[in-house]
């Protein structure tokens, strides 16, 4: 029986199990599937901080949810319409949260005593009721996956784990899409392995694509059919943040032309974007693995230094330890990136979980008053410009810039649409003075920063009969000579604050996402939640209630128009995934009054959270008349 | 063709800051002539320092500089090459700093091989901050921090060096340039991290902590230089340093007179630069025993920055570009549609 998802509703699929069932990989292979069928899309991988925590416990679970459907899809979705748990503690952990009506798809095998004791399961679920509001549907899967590769003389083990492929089949079959296009990716996969992986996984695969088509029970696992979501026309991929930023790194090098040198230490959730750019070495990109986050910082301030464009990467924690080093490329007047994948804090806190935890570091966590820009990614296809937009600022104003992302975008993928590289302009720095013999005029050229952005030239060692020192130490304004004087320590200090602001002058003027510019609400946010912000205003809007969106990119120095805009709004409602940083910002900067909405809990927003906020301070009156 | 520039060219327009007195001044004036003996080149040339007074080397010496942040030298030089391999790069750091602060960083540029030269002026003390002990104090050290004597047991920078994998470590005293010059164009020379740890004598915290192996008159006795491929002597050619295969350290035994007694000149241990176990066994010689300078450990093995380009897919090159790298993996096309 095939249910056809309408037009204007998505379906929320979530892979539940044991960090070690293979449900990330089996949820990635079902997102890439769903990317050749034109659907709309996101994905939200949801791992334990363990990496094989203890089997069938609460706490080992690891989960990855899609949200599929014929329209735009902006957020992985509130709650799951489809749930295959691959043992009773991933049904325990994730039944709370299903739509009411979902389907669950059951491991059988796994539901004994045993599992019920280590996820603290005092009853079988199947027998008390609990599972009386959903279709269940019970197949010994382990079982099904032992019969189908017995064959191919796999060890238990190897047997074992292919039953993600098994699961990948069921629910290619229940979405009526095709096997090739995993086959050919399990091929690749696969190719060095012994080839009776490759074998037992595509058996797998078919298995549990036959049962569900041809199994007495068929009549009981429901088909979905999704349709294409409107789109732009125009060529698209799959990506994840990680990705998307690793490539816009990439194309600032390539816009800047100078090699891009990253240096990290690795941290959850910020090293995939090392992963991903030691692979991107044609690209002009170089990696290098520091022994800690203060040599890698340090490193990359000694790359910029060089002339190569030197960025550096982590979390929270990590970030901290960079932060002297962030003070020295200030006052060095030296580029820098600064990628912040942030994540549930303070201390180590929850490594694996999304915050807008750093918002504060970033604007303000360094010794003594050292400004520097601030801007954040909104969605994975959006850490490409964000990365370009970090660079370029960077080098045209010669400070350290953060770009803040987040634990949620950094995994999180959804299609893309490819960026056309002709679009954007070159990255340049103020050229270099022509060298001079007289020491005086040299250093002086050396610290002629451009007028509008106040950047200085970018001067690196070996360039010819430009040599000249620089450091820590407060400088002279004009010579770079070491200066002790106080007028100048204030007038250094004043330059360093209106070089911070003069990036206002080169970033756009914000504008309002959904809305009008004015009215009764307009809802901020800023960096992650975007997507799932802009369904919430959407569904309000389209139930009438007239309401905005805003979503800032630009957090240090805001947006010129930013206090006028939101002054235009009798109520403003701010958004974030912290206890209320960016609206102490907000108040600072801009005197305004702002209502807060804040979330802590280590998830993204519910769309369902923010639509109530929005109806509790949207009067009924302001609702948007039918004409509109 | 421009003249060969000389020592004083490499001095900058900057007031020197140092006390009257310190070591530092001998050590700057060595490099200086170093580099002009050399003829090193100011615009290829890089001072990378740390924080403390030693890390204000950088200030005084006409090339590029740049003076970091404590501790992290080795770290930002690590960068500088990897952004450019063709810079000569110095490192100069202090006890405090580069064994304290910075010990982590400089385990690392060692062991990873990085080309720069990494001189570690060591006075035993902190300076900068007024007279604290260092880690590379002796137990017992009285300092502003420790009236009663300090119970930190020391590091000592070249044994330290070795275990950090170092290939290349070399020793000199501050004031005497005729022997620190060689050590220092033999570092510049080494394509790899080159370790010099130099005695540096802090007038005013630390005043002639070395005294009793650097003093010229005695210094016969209480040094030896080490030269590869020559016996260890010294003492004017009468003492010389012999293995004691029971305990595996040397001992000084005198060399045998005309009228006999002492040990024959072929049983003293002739210098093996490239022999990591010798070199351990200098660093151990206790105190009493004569003090090993000059190059003590050269082996060589590929720089870090030349692996690093030299591993690297492309080498260095963009050879790829953006809007191709899009395109990677699986791509659809979209229809315009009516929505």
């Amino acid at each position: 029986m095939a249910k056809i998802a309408p037009s204007n509703q998505s379906i929320v699929v979530r892979f539940a199990g044991d960090s070690g069932d293979g449900v990330q990989l089996l949820g990635s292979q079902f997102a890439e599937s769903t990317a050749l069928t034109g659907a709309d899309f996101a994905t939200f991988p949801d791992y334990p901080a363990e990496i094989r925590a203890p089997v069938g416990t609460t706490f080992g679970v690891s989960a990855f949810q899609i949200n599929l459907g014929a329209r735009r899809v902006s957020t992985a979705g509130d709650q799951p319409d489809v749930l295959i748990a691959f043992n009773p503690a991933a049904l325990k952990v994730n039944l709370p949260s299903l739509n009411k009506g979902a389907l669950i798809l059951l491991n059988t095998d796994t539901f004994n005593a045993r599992n019920f004791a280590k996820a603290h399961i005092d009853e079988d679920p199947r027998a008390t009721g609990e599972l009386a509001d959903f279709q269940v549907v019970e197949i010994a899967m382990s079982t099904q996956t032992f019969e189908a590769v017995k064959h191919v003389g796999l060890s238990k083990s190897d047997a074992e784990q292919s039953k993600n492929f098994w699961a990948l089949g069921a629910v290619l079959w229940m979405f009526g899409r095709k096997r090739k296009p995993i086959e050919d990716w399990a091929r690749k996969k696969f190719a060095k392995k012994p080839p009776e992986i490759l074998a037992g996984n595509l058996a797998a695969l078919n298995a549990g694509h036959a049962y569900a088509e041809t199994a007495e029970l068929s009549a009981e696992i429901p088909q979905f059919v999704v349709g294409e979501a409107p789109m732009d026309e125009g060529d698209y991929r799959s990506i994840t943040g990680a990705e998307a930023l690793s490539l816009g790194l990439a194309a600032a090098g390539e816009l800047a032309d100078r090699q891009v040198i990253f240096c990290s230490y690795p941290i959850t959730p910020a090293s995939p974007i090392l992963h991903h750019l030691s692979r991107m070495g044609e690209l002009g990109v170089a990696t290098f693995q520091a022994e800690d986050e203060i040599a890698a910082c340090c490193a990359a301030i000694g790359a910029s230094y060089g002339g190569a464009i030197g960025v550096t990467s982590s979390s929270g924690p990590g970030i901290a330890l960079k932060t002297e080093a962030v003070g020295l490329a200030i006052a060095a007047e030296l580029p820098l990136v600064i990628v912040n994948s942030q994540r549930g804090g303070p201390s180590t806190g929850l490594p694996t979980k999304t915050e807008q935890s750093d918002l504060y570091q970033a604007i303000y966590g360094r010794n003594a008053d050292a400004p520097t820009p601030v801007i954040a990614a909104s969605g994975p296809g959006d850490c490409f410009d964000a990365a370009i937009e970090a660079t370029r600022i960077a080098i045209r104003h010669m400070t350290p810039v953060y770009l803040l992302t987040d634990g949620y975008i950094a995994n999180a993928s959804g299609p893309w649409a490819l960026p056309n590289m002709e679009h954007y302009e070159p990255i340049a720095a103020a050229a270099p003075p022509a060298p001079s013999d007289d020491s005086n005029a040299k250093k002086r050229a050396i610290w002629n920063r451009d007028e509008t952005s106040l950047g200085r030239p970018w001067v690196s060692p070996g360039m010819e009969g430009l040599a000249h020192r620089i450091g820590g130490l407060e400088k002279d304004i004009a010579t770079g000579d070491i200066s002790y004087d106080a007028e100048n320590h204030q007038a250094m200090s004043e330059l360093r604050a209106k070089k911070v602001e003069a990036v206002a002058d080169f970033i756009p003027e914000q504008s309002v996402e959904q809305g009008a510019a004015h009215g009764p609400l307009a809802v901020v946010g800023w960096g992650s939640t975007h997507g799932a912000i802009w369904r919430a205003v959407n569904e309000a809007r389209e139930q009438g209630y007239d309401v905005a969106q805003i979503h800032l990119r630009y957090l240090n120095p805001l947006p010129k128009n930013l206090g006028r805009l939101l002054g235009d709004y009798d109520k403003v409602l701010m958004l974030e995934m912290n206890m209320g940083q960016c609206a102490t910002l907000l108040r600072d900067k801009l005197g305004v009054d702002l209502i807060q909405l804040n979330k802590v809990s280590g998830q993204p927003f519910k769309i369902s959270e923010i639509l109530d906020a929005i109806m509790a301070n949207c009067p009924a009156k302001a609702k948007v008349t039918a004409a509109e | 063709m421009n003249k060969p520039l000389t020592a004083k060219d490499f001095a900058t327009d900057q007031e020197v800051r140092w006390c009257p007195g310190c070591g530092d001044y001998a050590i700057l004036k060595c490099v200086q002539k170093t580099l002009a003996d050399v003829g090193a080149d100011p615009d290829r040339t890089v001072f990378v320092s740390g924080i403390g007074c030693s890390s204000r080397f950088p200030y005084y010496v006409n090339a590029y500089g740049f003076h970091t942040i404590h501790g992290r030298a080795p770290s930002f030089a690590t960068g500088l090459k990897l952004a450019n391999p063709e810079l000569d790069v110095w490192v100069v750091t202090g006890d405090g700093d580069g064994l304290s602060i910075g010990g982590n960083h400089l385990l690392h540029v060692l062991r990873r091989n990085v080309d720069v030269q990494i001189m570690l002026f060591n006075n035993e003390i902190y300076g900068l901050t007024k007279g604290q002990f260092s880690p590379t104090s002796r137990v017992g050290t009285r300092s502003p921090s420790t009236p009663t004597g300090s119970i930190d047991a020391p590091v000592f920078p070249c044994a330290f060096a070795l275990g950090a994998g170092a290939r290349f470590i070399a020793r000199g005293v501050d004031t005497d340039v005729k022997k620190l010059s060689p050590v220092l164009q033999a570092a510049r020379e080494f394509k790899g991290a080159a370790f010099v740890e130099i005695f540096q004598n802090c007038i005013v915290y630390n005043k002639d902590v070395f005294e009793g192996f650097t003093e010229k008159k005695h210094a016969a006795e209480t040094q030896i230089h080490v030269e590869h491929g020559k016996p260890l002597l010294f003492a004017n050619g009468t003492k010389g340093l012999r293995l004691n295969p029971q305990t595996l350290t040397l001992d000084v035994v005198e060399i045998e007179g005309e009228n006999g007694g002492g040990a024959a000149l072929s049983d003293i241990v002739v210098h093996d630069e490239t022999n990591q176990a010798l070199a351990q066994m200098l660093f151990a010689m206790p105190k009493g025993y004569p003090v090993p300078l000059g190059v003590i450990y050269r082996d060589p093995t590929p720089s870090y920055d030349g692996a690093f380009w030299d591993h690297h897919p492309s080498k260095g090159k963009r050879t790829a570009n953006v809007a191709d790298a899009l395109r990677r993996g699986s791509v659809w096309h979209k229809y315009a549609r009516d929505h």
